[in-house]
C-alpha cells in the first residue's frame, strides 16, 4: 500500500528538486502507477501548480509540461494534427477518459514502462526529455537512463515534417498492451518504435519508402528477426515476434498513405 | 494539513492526513454514491468531476482538491434521475454497483459532445466496468436518452 506522510505542492521547481533529493520523498504525478506500490513516502512533491499541465506550440515544435494530462493529450488538435493523430492513436485505448484525466506524460516517459504506449510513440518523435538539472536528453538516450533524483520538466516535440502512424493490439480493450508499434517518416528516413514486447520500446532505422510493397516486407521481416521478444500471462514470445512483422507492415502502410496525401 | 474543497457547491475545510484520498474524504461528507470498486484505478466505480473534469476518486489525494470544487452524483440530482430512468428502462442496471460512476461519466460525455456516435459513446465510457449488463442495455439506455433530450 501507499503511504504519504506529507504533502506539498511546489512553489519552484527549485524547491521540489530540493525536496526530491531526499531517497523517502517522490515527485507525485497521476498517481496511478504510484498508488498500485507499496511504498512508504515521506513528502509528496506535487508540481501542479507550476503551470506544467500544457501543450504549446510553436511554429517549429510542442513543448509538453510533465503535469500534462494524458487526456489533453489525446483531444489537442495541434499535437494530433501535427502527429496525423498518432497522439490520440497512442493513449485512446488507456483505461478510461477518468484515468485519462489523471495520468500525466511525465509520470508515463519518467516511468520508462516496458509496456507504454506513451514511450513507444515519443520514441519515434523528435523528442527531447527536459530535465531541471540534466538540461535535454535525447527521449531514446533518456529511456535506457537509469531513474535518478531528477525532475522531468517537459517534452519537447521538433516539428519535422515527417508523417506518423501508431497501432496496438490489445487481448481486451483497455488492458495494457500485448504489443505497441510506432513509425514515423520523412525525409528518406523510415523509424519504427516496437513496445510491450514486454520490454520498453526499441527502435529500428531505415531509408527506404514504406509506401513501396517490397520495401514493407523487407522491413517487416527484417524486424521479426530482429526484435528480442518475451512472454509474460498476456502473450509468448513468438506470437509477440509474429505481431511485431504485422503491425510494422500496417504501420507502413500508414504511413505511406499520410505520405501520400500531404 | 487544512483544506478547503467545494463538494456540491458547498465549502468544507478540514483537518486532514496527507494520503486521505479524495473517495474517502468524500464519503466522510456523506457522499455515499461514491464507492471504491477495485484498488488498481480501472473500474470507474468512484468517477466524480474535479472541476468540471472526470476523475477517479480513489486515485487523487483528497489534498491535491485543495482550492478546487468537486461535483458527486448527489450534487447531480435532476439530470442523474432523468438519465437514469432511461437506463432503468433498459434493464440496463442489474445489481446497480456500477450506477453511480457510469451515470457521472455518462453525464460528462453529454456535456463535452451533446450528440456523440455510437463509437464515441464506447471509447468515453470503456472505463466503466459492469459485471452484469453486457453494456447493450447501457447502449441503448444512452441512445433512448439522447433521442429524447433531442426532441424535447
Ligand atoms: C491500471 C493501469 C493501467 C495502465 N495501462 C496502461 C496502458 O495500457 N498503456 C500505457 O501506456 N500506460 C498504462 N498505464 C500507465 C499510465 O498510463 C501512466 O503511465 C502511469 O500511471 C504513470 O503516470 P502517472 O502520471 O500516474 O505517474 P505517477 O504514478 O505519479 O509516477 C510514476 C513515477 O514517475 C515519477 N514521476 C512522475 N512525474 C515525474 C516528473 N515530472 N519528474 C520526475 N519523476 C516523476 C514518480 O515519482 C514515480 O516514480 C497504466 C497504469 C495503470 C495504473
Ligand atoms: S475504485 Fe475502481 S477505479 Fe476507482
Ligand atoms: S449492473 Fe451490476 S455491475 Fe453493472
Amino acid at each position: 500500500m501507499l503511504s504519504v506522510a506529507n504533502y506539498k505542492r511546489a512553489e519552484s521547481l527549485e524547491e521540489a528538486w530540493e525536496l526530491n533529493q531526499k531517497r523517502t520523498n517522490k515527485i507525485i504525478g497521476g498517481m496511478l502507477w504510484l498508488k498500485m506500490e507499496d511504498i512508504r513516502i515521506n513528502t509528496a512533491i506535487d508540481l501542479s501548480g507550476l503551470g506544467l499541465d500544457r501543450i504549446e506550440e510553436t511554429d517549429d515544435g510542442f513543448s509538453i509540461g510533465c503535469m500534462t494530462a494524458l487526456r489533453d493529450m489525446e483531444t489537442h488538435a495541434g499535437f494530433n494534427g501535427y502527429t496525423c493523430g498518432a497522439a490520440r492513436e497512442a493513449v485512446r485505448h488507456i483505461v478510461g477518459v477518468q484515468f485519462r484525466n489523471l495520468a500525466t506524460v511525465g509520470g508515463s516517459i519518467y516511468g520508462r514502462y516496458g509496456f507504454s504506449d506513451v514511450l513507444t510513440l515519443f520514441s519515434v518523435l523528435d523528442a527531447h526529455a527536459e530535465l531541471y538539472k540534466g538540461g535535454l536528453v535525447p527521449i531514446r538516450e533518456f529511456a535506457g537512463m537509469r531513474p535518478d533524483n531528477d525532475i522531468l520538466v517537459r517534452i519537447t516535440v521538433k516539428k519535422d515534417g515527417s508523417v506518423f502512424s501508431y497501432k496496438s493490439v490489445r487481448n481486451t480493450a483497455t488492458d495494457i498492451p500485448v504489443l505497441t508499434c510506432a513509425g514515423a517518416y520523412g525525409g528518406g528516413k523510415l523509424t519504427l518504435a516496437v513496445g510491450a514486447r514486454p520490454g520498453r520500446a526499441v527502435c529500428f532505422d531505415y531509408e527506404t519508402d514504406p509506401g513501396s510493397p517490397a520495401a514493407a516486407e523487407r522491413v517487416s521481416a527484417d524486424v521479426c528477426e530482429k526484435i528480442v521478444t518475451g512472454s509474460n500471462l498476456r502473450a509468448g514470445a513468438e506470437y509477440r515476434k509474429h505481431l511485431a512483422g504485422v503491425l510494422t507492415k500496417r504501420v507502413c502502410a500508414e504511413l505511406a498513405k499520410e505520405a501520400g496525401s500531404k | 494539513m487544512n483544506i478547503e474543497i467545494t463538494v456540491n457547491g458547498k465549502k468544507l475545510r478540514d483537518e486532514i492526513d496527507a494520503d486521505m484520498m479524495l473517495i474517502d474524504y468524500l464519503r466522510s461528507h456523506g457522499c455515499l454514491s461514491v464507492k471504491r470498486g477495485c484498488e488498481t484505478s480501472n473500474c470507474g466505480l468512484c468517477t466524480v468531476f474535479l472541476d468540471d473534469k472526470p476523475v477517479l476518486s480513489c486515485s487523487v489525494l483528497a489534498a491535491r482538491a485543495d482550492g478546487r470544487s468537486v461535483t458527486t452524483l448527489e450534487g447531480l440530482r435532476g439530470e442523474a434521475e432523468e438519465f437514469a430512468g432511461f437506463i432503468a428502462d433498459q434493464g440496463a442496471e442489474q445489481c446497480g454497483f456500477c450506477n453511480p460512476g457510469f451515470v457521472m461519466n455518462a453525464i460528462a460525455l453529454f456535456r463535452e459532445d451533446p450528440s456523440p456516435s455510437e463509437e464515441k459513446i464506447k471509447e468515453y465510457l470503456a472505463g466503466n466496468l459492469c459485471r452484469c449488463s453486457g453494456y447493450e442495455g447501457q447502449l441503448r439506455g444512452i441512445e433512448e436518452y439522447l433521442k429524447w433530450k433531442k426532441q424535447k
